[in-house]
């Protein structure tokens, strides 16, 4: 296969967990989630609760790739950041080592300048956790998936 | 690409719809998302134009049960089928674990259908994928109307391959998990075999 396989183990989680919740703390954020470019949700902080988070987060895959492909008919790299503003709710969106999204939801009791900033150490933070992901992923190891049968398979569509 | 998470115990996989404009391809997602369980599914989100003509994509999040403990989640995701989307066709092609390609049984769509199932190959091609390595079905749609090709002529016009195929007719719901079923039931066991 093309992309190496997405992973996501305990203790990668529970450090990428603790930036994120960080980075609602400090950027005063109302929501904070980061995305992979595939739009799988990875990891969610804030008042999520009343939030379409599976929804949100395809869409910022695909508001990613559209700009990434304007970026390249441009001939430039990849558009790392972007901000939307809105009456009341501001989305900012970060690329991170151009693997995942961070995306940083924020009203008036934040600013633009303090989610960038407190963005920017995340970025270097969770651009380190995902570096050593990878690494862990390529070696080889025991896919939980190597042991199910074709009977479970088939079982999943009896209904 | 699949996304295993060891800590929410869960599996994603990513599964597009493929085919010429007007094939049926948002028309099969809408009939998964009525007949699902509102406890297996996620709202379909799409992105169209004001006549109802996909502009970006359709996406529906369903959820299949479990597996030796691991949620299976599939995110199924189609195309806009207008020759000039090409460049969004190509955004949504990454990351696919699996292709469902739905072709348009009506005679007077045999070139879309020809036209559409190249340009899959391309831009799968493009990407460093080859369809003939990726969990691959195809749909014969549209069944019930009057003016359609036979089978036998569909498969040799798009099937040359012989992968799992299907007749449907996706207004009515015929075929359509059958489809599902088939090209989820070959991404797991893709899966399996390690990737
Ligand atoms: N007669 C018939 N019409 C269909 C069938 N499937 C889809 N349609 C109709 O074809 C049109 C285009 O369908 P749509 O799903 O939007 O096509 P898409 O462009 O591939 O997403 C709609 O009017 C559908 O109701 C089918 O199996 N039989
Ligand atoms: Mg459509």
């Amino acid at each position: 296969m093309v992309n190496p396989q997405m992973v996501m183990y305990e203790e990668e989680f529970n450090r990428i967990q603790m930036v994120v919740d960080r980075l609602v703390q400090d950027a005063n954020a109302r929501v904070v989630f980061i995305v992979d470019k595939n739009g799988q949700l990875i990891a969610a902080s804030g008042d999520v609760e009343n939030l379409d988070t599976t929804s949100l987060a395809s869409l910022t895959a695909g508001n990613i790739a559209a700009t990434g492909g304007m970026a390249k008919l441009l001939k430039e790299n990849e558009f790392a950041t972007q901000f939307h503003e809105g009456e009341k709710a501001n989305i900012h969106i970060q690329l991170v080592g151009n693997r995942v999204i961070l995306v940083v939801i924020f009203d008036a009791k934040s600013s633009l300048g303090l989610v960038r900033l407190r963005v920017k150490r995340a970025s270097e933070e969770l651009n380190r956790i995902f570096e050593a992901l990878l690494k862990k992923v390529q070696e080889p190891g025991e896919s939980p998936f190597a042991e199910i049968t074709d009977e479970d398979i088939d079982n999943l569509f009896n209904d | 690409m699949s996304f295993i998470n060891y800590m929410a115990r869960e599996i994603n996989c990513k599964i597009v719809y493929y085919g010429p404009g007007l094939c049926g391809k948002t028309t099969n997602l809408q009939y998964i998302y009525e007949r699902t369980n509102p406890d297996a599914k996620g709202k379909m989100i799409s992105l169209a134009t004001e006549t109802e003509r996909t502009l970006f994509f359709d996406f529906l999040p369903l959820s299949l049960g479990e597996i030796r403990g691991f949620k299976t989640r599939f995110h199924l995701y189609t195309v806009p089928g207008q020759v000039f989307y090409d460049a969004s066709r190509k955004l949504i092609l990454k990351g696919v674990d699996g292709v469902v390609f739905v072709a348009d049984s009506q005679i007077e769509r045999m070139e879309a259908n020809l036209e559409s199932v190249e340009n899959l190959r391309t831009n799968l091609q493009e990407q460093g994928y080859s369809l003939d390595r990726l969990p691959y079905v195809i749909q014969y749609n549209k069944r019930d109307l009057p003016n359609v090709a036979s089978v036998e002529e569909l498969r040799e016009l798009v099937n040359s391959t012989h992968v799992p195929e299907f007749e449907a007719c996706a207004r009515t719901g015929v075929g359509v998990f059958e489809t599902l079923k088939a090209i989820a039931k070959l991404v797991l066991t893709e899966l399996k075999r390690g990737s």
